[in-house]
């Protein structure tokens, strides 16, 4: 098992003709992925790379039998896009679109509230199942299929921490990128709860950054429920307060959102912490060694 | 992006908000002829900078006459101002604001950001107006109130309602209370705002509720449909290294160190910073190419990296994804020819072609360290700039 998406996933890429569409779609497809359809409005009928193009996700969803949906469209309309997922009642939305207006996060998130849709992202990696199924822009040839869960804010980190892991000969379960916005679908904690549920997860590395305060919550709960071992990371531990780090939710603010917290707040719960980014494969190990 | 007190009090106008009456002035002689025009009694002169801490770092002063605000906003202009948020240089000062006096008869604190844990826009208040609202928060944070905003409803009437109450807003004034929250509001979303905040919201001894001061921020990824907003910028107030690097779309920030370093993706450049101070190192910035880059964005890169004087060692950290690393290599080597580089270089590879990418390097002829792992990477330009 795994969580999130596996060889039965059916994947439809919103935004299938632009450059960055095309580029993953063919890359995700020729890792495995099932790539079942496109859509772009004014496309419909046409096709990339034998995939099927329709004008809208509705009827797309009803032509393949899609159950999730990775969108690559312009930041001005990927709020857009997000909603016409959730409005087909797609299981899985991915947006790796960076650069979402916060103002339209804010009512996508409405929407979403007490529909079936599960978001993950904006301006997220996406999700690999290593061997099964990759939706993103993840390099799928750093992973290896095994039993470690990965879950973080970041990308480029995400993929040193995956490439370290297995190089140490631990493959991963399912590595599931959140994305560094402000206001983002899936937060550590659902995705941490997935883990713990999966029997086929044994362990879990948690890559967190400074700002906000989902590391906190999600710490918190691991104290409490994670029958699992954790290894984390929180980058951004020599960054200046009131700067932004590249993420648009990369902040330290009125002196809440330091690493500092963070990692005070992971040790506590019972986390293994690296202290160094290049030592992440190695917590890990070692958390599972004891 | 930040903007300045007048220009968040004209967006604050236009919406309904009350606020003094001012002239902004460059020249002291501008602030005379703003005071006269103002009616030439008692007025307030307040630096215009994006820093906050103004008045304790005396940018603001209260004058009784035109003569006397032409001599106050001549000790300001020209000068830099220091406040605790501006660091020891302080900040230039090229404008003043000139405001008519108000009497304050009470002072408030009420403000919009976002709140991430609930993502949604929320109103903060607190009866406490005209201080460090951070030092409110901590030493009586009962004192201070919080509203969730609907996005679909907006700002609720009744919220308004019972925040005007907890703040004993008199009854007589709680429907202009309510006008400037809702006119607070609109301001926030119509403007793409990451923050709006009113610190003092004032009530005068003649009965008006207005922002006696304002501080917006907005949300950089609204700009395709913010032009007016993006208009207020004002690149004086920003780190020259930082306007340069934006405009080829590279994420830098300027910091204190010798080490600059070169990164794809905030998270890894981040680590990358921290690394470096694990060996003992100072990172001289954050920068990030993006997952995307190519040859000409790692040139300009370098360029940015490298008109930091203090710089004596450049440590570049890729894993590529997207970005091939045979692509990037030649980016380096290209950029390292071109401008002669002099200080130690560590190039530390990983990901898609990386063999091409080493291989690159290595016949270059160059003086490249090339490495496998970011600790090695770390110790290495640490080590190279100690000798």
């Amino acid at each position: 098992m795994s969580i999130l998406v596996n060889k039965s996933t059916r994947v439809l890429t919103q935004g299938i003709t632009g450059a960055t569409g095309q580029f993953h779609t063919k890359a995700c497809k020729e890792y495995g992925t099932q790539m079942v359809g496109g859509v772009t409005p004014g496309k419909g009928g046409t096709a990339y790379e034998g995939i099927p193009i329709f004008d809208t996700v509705e009827r797309a969803v009803k032509a393949t039998g899609a159950n999730a949906s990775v969108i690559y469209v312009p930041p001005p309309f990927a709020a857009d896009a997000i909603l016409e997922a959730a409005d087909a009642n797609i299981p899985l939305i991915i947006c790796i679109t960076e650069g979402v207006p916060v103002r339209d996060m804010v009512k996508v998130k409405r929407y979403l509230a007490g529909r079936s849709s599960r978001l993950l992202g904006p301006n997220c990696p996406g999700t690999i199942t290593p061997g099964q199924c990759k939706i993103g822009i993840m390099p799928g040839h750093i992973h290896k299929p095994g039993t470690v869960g990965v879950v973080s804010r970041s990308g480029t980190l995400t993929y040193e921490a995956v490439d370290q892991l297995t190089r140490l000969g631990l493959g991963q379960s399912t590595c599931v990128g959140i994305g560094g916005d402000p206001v983002h679908g899936f937060e550590f904690l659902d995705v941490l709860k997935l883990f713990n549920d999966d029997p086929e997860t044994e362990a879990v590395v948690m890559i967190g950054e400074i700002g906000g305060s989902a590391e906190e919550h999600a710490a918190a709960w691991i104290g409490a429920n994670m029958k699992k071992p954790v290894a984390g990371f929180i980058a951004g531990q020599t960054a200046p307060p009131g700067k932004r780090m590249g993420h648009a939710g990369a902040i330290i603010s009125g002196g809440k959102g330091t690493a500092k917290e963070k990692i005070a707040a992971m040790k506590q719960a019972g986390i293994r912490m690296a202290s160094s980014p290049a030592t992440i494969g190695r917590t890990m190990q070692e958390a599972l060694a004891k | 992006m930040n903007i300045h007190e007048f220009q968040a009090k004209e967006i604050l106008k236009r919406f309904g908000v009350p606020v003094p009456r001012g002239i902004v002035a460059s020249t002291p002689e501008e602030a005379k002829a703003a005071a006269v025009e103002l009616g030439g009694g008692v007025c307030v002169v307040k630096a215009q900078i994006h820093a906050g801490g103004r008045g304790k770092g005396g940018g603001v002063k209260i004058v009784k006459s035109a003569e006397e605000a032409a001599q106050r906003a001549g000790d300001m202009l020209g000068k830099n101002l220091i406040t605790h948020q501006t660091g020891a240089e302080g900040r230039r000062v090229r404008r003043v604001l000139v405001e008519q006096g108000v009497k304050i008869e009470r002072e408030l604190y009420l403000a919009m950001a976002l709140d991430r844990a609930q993502s949604r826009v929320t109103v903060i208040c607190s009866s406490e107006g005209g201080v460090e609202i951070e030092e409110v928060a901590e030493k009586h944070p009962e004192k201070i109130l919080r509203e969730a905003i609907d996005p679909v409803i907006g700002l609720a009437a009744f919220q308004c309602r019972r925040i005007a109450l907890a703040l004993a807003i008199p009854a007589a004034l709680t429907g202009k209370f309510i006008g400037v929250m809702q006119g607070l509001h609109r301001a926030f979303e119509e403007c793409d705002a990451s923050l709006a905040e009113i610190n003092p919201l004032i009530i005068t001894q003649d009965g008006q509720v207005m922002a006696l001061d304002a501080k917006m921020n907005f949300d950089s990824s609204a700009f395709f449909r913010q032009k007016d907003i993006l208009a207020l910028r004002d690149l004086d107030e920003e780190d020259p290294r930082e306007v340069e690097a934006s405009k080829y779309d590279l994420s830098y920030i300027s910091l204190d160190g010798n080490i600059a370093c070169m990164v794809n993706g905030a998270g890894l450049a981040m680590a990358t910073m921290d690394i470096i101070k694990l060996f003992g190192g100072e990172p001289a910035n954050f920068l990030d190419v993006g997952g995307g880059a190519n040859k000409e964005k790692v040139a300009q890169a370098f360029k940015i990296l490298l008109a930091d004087t203090r710089v004596r060692g450049v440590l570049i950290n890729i894993f590529g994804g997207i970005m091939r690393c045979d692509v990037l290599a030649q980016g380096v080597v290209d950029a390292a020819r071109e401008l002669h580089i002099t200080v130690p270089l560590v190039v530390r590879m990983q990901g898609t072609n990386v063999e091409q990418g080493r291989k690159i390097l290595a016949d270059s002829g160059l003086t490249i360290i090339s490495v496998e792992t970011m600790a090695e990477a770390a110790e290495r330009i640490v080590n190279a700039i100690k000798n």
